[in-house]
């Protein structure tokens, strides 16, 4: 198991966001956790690259402990992984070559040539072609997007972690960002953990989807077995449908 | 029943919680920091930039500071001084005056304002937009990254933008006291010499060594704590010119007590 969360808990001040999370993710599959916006999936993403500590629960990524790990040993085990952050964060006072190439300076026997090169390599996978000469405010929502998809595979990562990828984006160019997460997967062989709230995207790109729901993975399942669940819960996040997901037409079923 | 005794309490409480929360935090960046400092690959580029954008960029406001200072001290001695102390002494308060007290604290109340702020509103807009959380996702230390060279930067360039502020301020005193005093230079310079010490330039320069990391590690800290979007960022930009100022006052005391 390349990701494992177990039983993780995580509160900011008096409010409890994770309540006993629990999920595995297994090499080479994409997986997507869904949950309506302020369910603590961004949460539990952090955790998972040390921006986070849990309250108690163990965060387990590559067979290390992120919790326990020292400031360097995070740091090596941050160069496995990438992370798309839900609103790019593309450090605005630098073009997108730059941005692309700030992972690569600091790992050894990464030249300026093979920067470059890696760093229009990069772009090229994203179609992003010719614009690493512009600065991210010069860049649409979905460019923006591909840029920071483009730096976090720039040092080939084992590990992709994707936040809201296509949230805000029309439908055409979150079919392109799905696109490019299935081919992450497919030509690069990363393991990818996608947390969103678009349900057409996570049946798009997913092996494997998870509800968090109340702080816990209320149903696990593939594609095929999110659409046919009877969880109401699941069933009214799927649908849209505020009765079901709340419980205000009777009783709740649990599990699928 | 107790309520009118239960709620001072409670707001007291919380403030001393808070209050230690801070000097905790701070305590957190400034360890953070100097252990962040061996990572001379991540900082060392980008010292030299803060250096220009810290202390060159301020020169002009402080020098604009510095020379009406200088005027204002040169018409107030003589005001003082006429008809009862030799004019020469304006030289004196003057030089004294811009050198222990007015060039430092002066120049380092405009800087917590001008570089406070701006480093401040900076690495709170980082911090907001996430750019903070992508540096270390891509293995930079962010204390390396973002507050070392901004430290270091205000320590260096503080001490020469207050030593060009104090020497601005004396000359612009002289030449109020030769073009509205009736003074002559060798009258002015004999007061300036007067009661000179070397130490009184040693003096300022610890000052302003103390204020520039002061200034540059506080607009840091609150930049770091930003938190809720463009409010945030005004907040914590606000929060570093006036805790800057504050600590700025209370170390110029500081300074006073122990070194004078």
């Amino acid at each position: 198991m390349s990701i494992r969360l177990t039983e993780v808990r995580k509160g900011f001040g008096t409010k409890e966001v994770l309540r006993g999370f629990t999920l595995g993710v297994e090499d080479g599959e994409t997986a997507a956790i869904v949950g309506p916006s302020g369910s603590g999936k961004s949460v539990l993403l952090k955790h998972l690259v040390g921006l986070l500590r849990p309250d108690s629960g163990a965060v387990v990524v590559d067979d290390h402990s992120v919790p326990e790990l020292s400031r360097d040993d995070l740091a090596r085990l941050r160069r496995r992984i990438g992370y798309v952050f839900q609103f790019a964060a593309l450090f605005d006072s630098m073009t997108i070559t730059e941005n692309v190439g700030m992972g690569l300076r600091r790992l050894p026997g990464w030249d300026r040539g093979r920067t470059a090169a890696r760093v229009l390599e990069c772009l090229g996978l994203v179609d992003l072609d010719g614009l690493g000469g512009r600065y991210p405010a010069e860049l649409s929502g979905g460019q923006r997007k591909r840029a920071g998809l483009a730096r976090a595979i720039a040092a080939s990562p084992k590990y992709l972690l994707y936040d809201e990828p296509t949230t805000g984006l029309d439908p055409v160019t979150t079919s392109v960002i799905d696109g490019l997460i299935l081919r992450m997967r497919d030509e690069l062989g990363v393991t990818g953990l996608v947390v969103t709230h678009d349900m057409t995207s996570a049946f798009r790109v997913a092996d494997r989807i998870t509800l968090l729901h109340e702080g816990k993975a209320r149903f696990t399942g593939t594609p095929a077995e999110v659409r046919t669940a009877r969880d109401d819960v699941l069933r009214g996040f799927v649908e849209g449908d505020p009765g079901l997901y709340y419980g205000l037409h009777g009783g709740q079923q649990n599990g699928p | 029943m107790l309520d009118f005794l239960s709620k001072p309490l409670a707001v007291a409480g919380r403030g001393t919680i808070g209050a230690l929360g801070s000097v905790g935090r701070a305590w957190t960046l400034f360890a953070g920091s100097a252990g962040a400092m061996r990572h001379v690959d991540i900082w060392g580029p980008h010292l030299f930039p803060q250096m220009a954008r810290v202390g060159v960029a301020s020169v002009p406001i402080a020098l604009f500071i510095a020379t009406f200072t200088g005027i204002v001290m040169s018409l107030q001695a003589s005001y003082t001084l006429t008809g009862t102390i030799p004019l020469y002494f304006v030289g004196t308060l003057v030089g004294k005056t811009m050198i222990l007290e007015l060039g430092p604290v002066l120049t380092g109340l405009t800087l917590a304002g001008r570089v406070g702020a701006s480093i401040s509103a900076e690495l709170g807009t980082m911090r907001v937009t996430e750019q903070v959380d992508a540096l270390e996702t891509l293995a930079y230390d962010p204390l390396a990254y973002l507050v070392v060279p901004r430290v270091l930067a205000g320590i260096l360039m503080f001490p020469i933008v207050v030593l060009l502020a104090v020497a601005i301020g004396i000359v612009s005193g002289w030449f109020t006291a030769l073009q509205l005093l009736d003074m002559s230079t060798p009258e002015f310079v004999k007061g300036l010499r007067l009661f000179f010490e070397p130490w009184d330039v040693w003096f300022a320069v610890i000052k302003a060594v103390s204020f520039g990391a002061v200034v540059t590690g506080v607009g840091c800290f609150y930049g770091l704590q930003t938190e809720r979007g463009a409010e945030g960022v005004g907040k914590s930009a606000t929060q570093a010119v006036v805790v800057g100022s504050m600590i700025i006052l209370c170390l110029d005391a500081f300074w006073a007590v122990i070194l004078l």
